[in-house]
């Protein structure tokens, strides 16, 4: 294992400080317990709860800020926040309207943010993302991960809450927008969880795995790696069956990356994406490309659609001043 | 149960998880995310890190403060399940006492049905409960009928080994394991074998002393 690293233990702490003092503007950090919240506290309206394990980043520290989230938990690496983390943030960031945790359906976050919110002397609710199509979707199972669609969700609350919007209308539109929205990914690489110190999964270098989580934790199945066309048929065909939008539709499309594949590539794969989604009919108004919710060093890229309407785009479009998203202010 | 028994048992399941540390690591990068062994081991080094403090409570009080502090110390699935149970265990104890063997049987499975509860999971799901649910009730039904505690011990280790290793040919509808489907099958749950290796940490104690 080659990172930059001081002391195993202090990684986290010391990339949380770093972290604020580059952003000092933007948001605040504070240890022990660790979590993030604006820089100037939002007044009036519902407070914006996420988090999750680190090594995902910008998600969800870099989604701290003027219309989106008014506080983030980050965990250990890949290991979910703990509600004393939820509970502290909660009172920082509470302004009299409640508040609302955006969870990825994974089974700690939800079991930490559930004891969270059972301790929480606030009103509150909880959106759990689950737009991860990679994932059959049972009721004997777990359920879809939430994964990059989680990005989406979060900067159309984050402005519906701006507005002054109750804790009802908020939660409700993060169901919707996380109903209209899927995603698959594929790794080429592992990754490597510093504290374990080796590649969570192996995987030979004409290989790669299809349906890959953002944690490294294996998908669909291993294939024999193939050319981007090829991929990306097979990521939008699986999203596709899932949303099975009406021709015309408008839609978001998202190509995120892991943090290992150049943007370069990226761009490969929007341009493969785009030409498929545009032979189905649909019409892609909406674009984001670039690395937003990472799994460490891995290789890899993961597609996500968002089915939009008016309600949606004028959320989407909306002015947002974080570290990792910022327009129109 | 005394408090010293408690604190003797945590440093034996911190050996024992610190003994075992590539059997669960190799387990959970199979079929995991390859946090458990790190969540496992940090939980631990803090419980017999608050030696002093426990060693002045109560053995009820001591299991829940035990509990409070794994909550916000792991983290992961493991947390708030390893946190309920041990709050469940010590708020029975609390009500009914843990001084005799088949007190504890009971505490015990109140601990266990809270990580049923939070983890909405029973046996057969490849997890952990596929070790807990089958030694709580081996704890119960042979402390009931007045077992004696040599036999008692034993039988728990045997019962966490074999809950173990049944995990290796289920498929995974629980945890972090179920979104390998299928190809989770083969595979044992690094979280049946870390409770296995717990408990069995925790009866060698108890039958030595």
């Amino acid at each position: 294992m080659k990172k930059f690293i001081n002391q195993i233990d202090d990684l986290l702490a010391e990339s949380l400080t770093g972290f604020g003092a580059a952003h000092r503007d933007i948001v605040s950090v504070h240890l022990d317990p660790n979590y993030l919240v604006r820089a100037s506290k939002a007044q009036n309206k519902v407070a914006l709860i996420s988090g999750g394990g680190s090594g995902h980043e910008p998600l969800h520290s870099g989604f701290v800020g003027y219309g989106m989230l008014d506080a983030a938990c980050p965990g250990h690496v890949f290991t979910s926040p703990t509600p004393d983390q939820m509970l502290t943030a909660a009172e920082a960031a509470e302004s009299g309207k409640g508040v609302l945790f955006i969870v990825k359906n994974y089974a700690g976050d939800v079991m930490n943010f559930e004891m969270a919110a059972e301790m929480l002397p606030f009103e509150h609710a909880t959106v759990i993302t689950s737009d991860d199509v990679a994932v059959e979707n049972s009721t004997y199972t777990t359920g879809r991960r939430g994964v990059a669609g989680t990005v989406i969700v979060e900067k159309c609350v984050g402005s519906l809450a701006e507005t002054g919007a109750d804790l009802a209308a908020c939660k409700a539109l993060g169901d919707k927008v996380n109903s209209r929205t899927a995603s698959m990914g594929v790794a080429l690489t592992s990754c490597t969880v510093p504290a374990a110190g080796r590649p969570t999964f192996d995987i030979e270098h004409h290989e790669l795995e299809m349906g890959v989580g953002i944690h490294g934790e294996p998908g669909r199945r291993r294939e024999k790696m193939r050319t981007a066309d090829e991929i990306v048929t097979d990521l939008v065909s699986a999203i596709l069956e899932d949303l099975k939008p009406a021709p015309g539709s408008e839609v978001l499309l998202m190509v995120n990356g892991f943090t290992g594949t150049p943007l370069m590539e990226l761009y490969v794969l929007y341009n493969s994406a785009a030409k498929l989604l545009e032979a189905k009919g649909l019409k892609i108004s909406r674009s984001l490309v670039g690395d937003y919710v990472t799994s460490l060093e891995m290789a890899g890229a993961s597609i996500t659609v968002c089915l939009l309407d008016n309600e949606i785009r004028r959320h989407w479009d909306s002015p947002v001043h974080t570290v990792a998203l910022r327009w129109g202010k | 149960m005394q408090t010293a028994f408690i604190l003797q048992a945590a440093q034996a399941v911190n050996d024992a998880i610190l003994a075992h540390e590539s059997e669960i690591e190799s387990l959970d990068r199979e079929i995991g995310d390859g946090d458990h062994y790190i969540n496992m081991k940090r939980g631990c080094a803090t419980i017999v890190g608050m030696r002093d403090e426990l060693a002045t409570l109560s053995p009820d009080n001591a299991l829940q403060k035990i509990g409070m502090k794994l909550l916000s110390t792991i983290g992961g699935a493991s947390g708030p399940l390893v946190a309920s149970f041990f709050m469940a265990m010590g708020k029975a104890a609390k009500e009914q006492g843990a001084d005799n063997l088949q007190q504890i049987a009971t505490a015990f499975s109140a601990g266990v049905d809270a990580i049923k509860a939070r983890g909405k999971a029973d046996v057969g799901e490849k997890t952990m409960l596929d070790v807990l649910i089958p030694v709580a009730t081996a704890f119960r039904e042979m402390t009931a009928a007045g077992t004696d505690r040599a036999t008692v011990l034993c039988a728990l280790k045997e019962t966490a080994e074999k809950g173990m290793l049944t995990t290796r040919n289920m498929m995974p509808t629980k945890g972090r394991a179920a979104f390998l489907g299928e190809r989770a099958i083969g595979h044992i749950d690094a979280g049946a074998k870390s409770s296995q290796v717990m408990i069995c940490a925790v009866c060698d104690l108890a039958l030595k002393s």
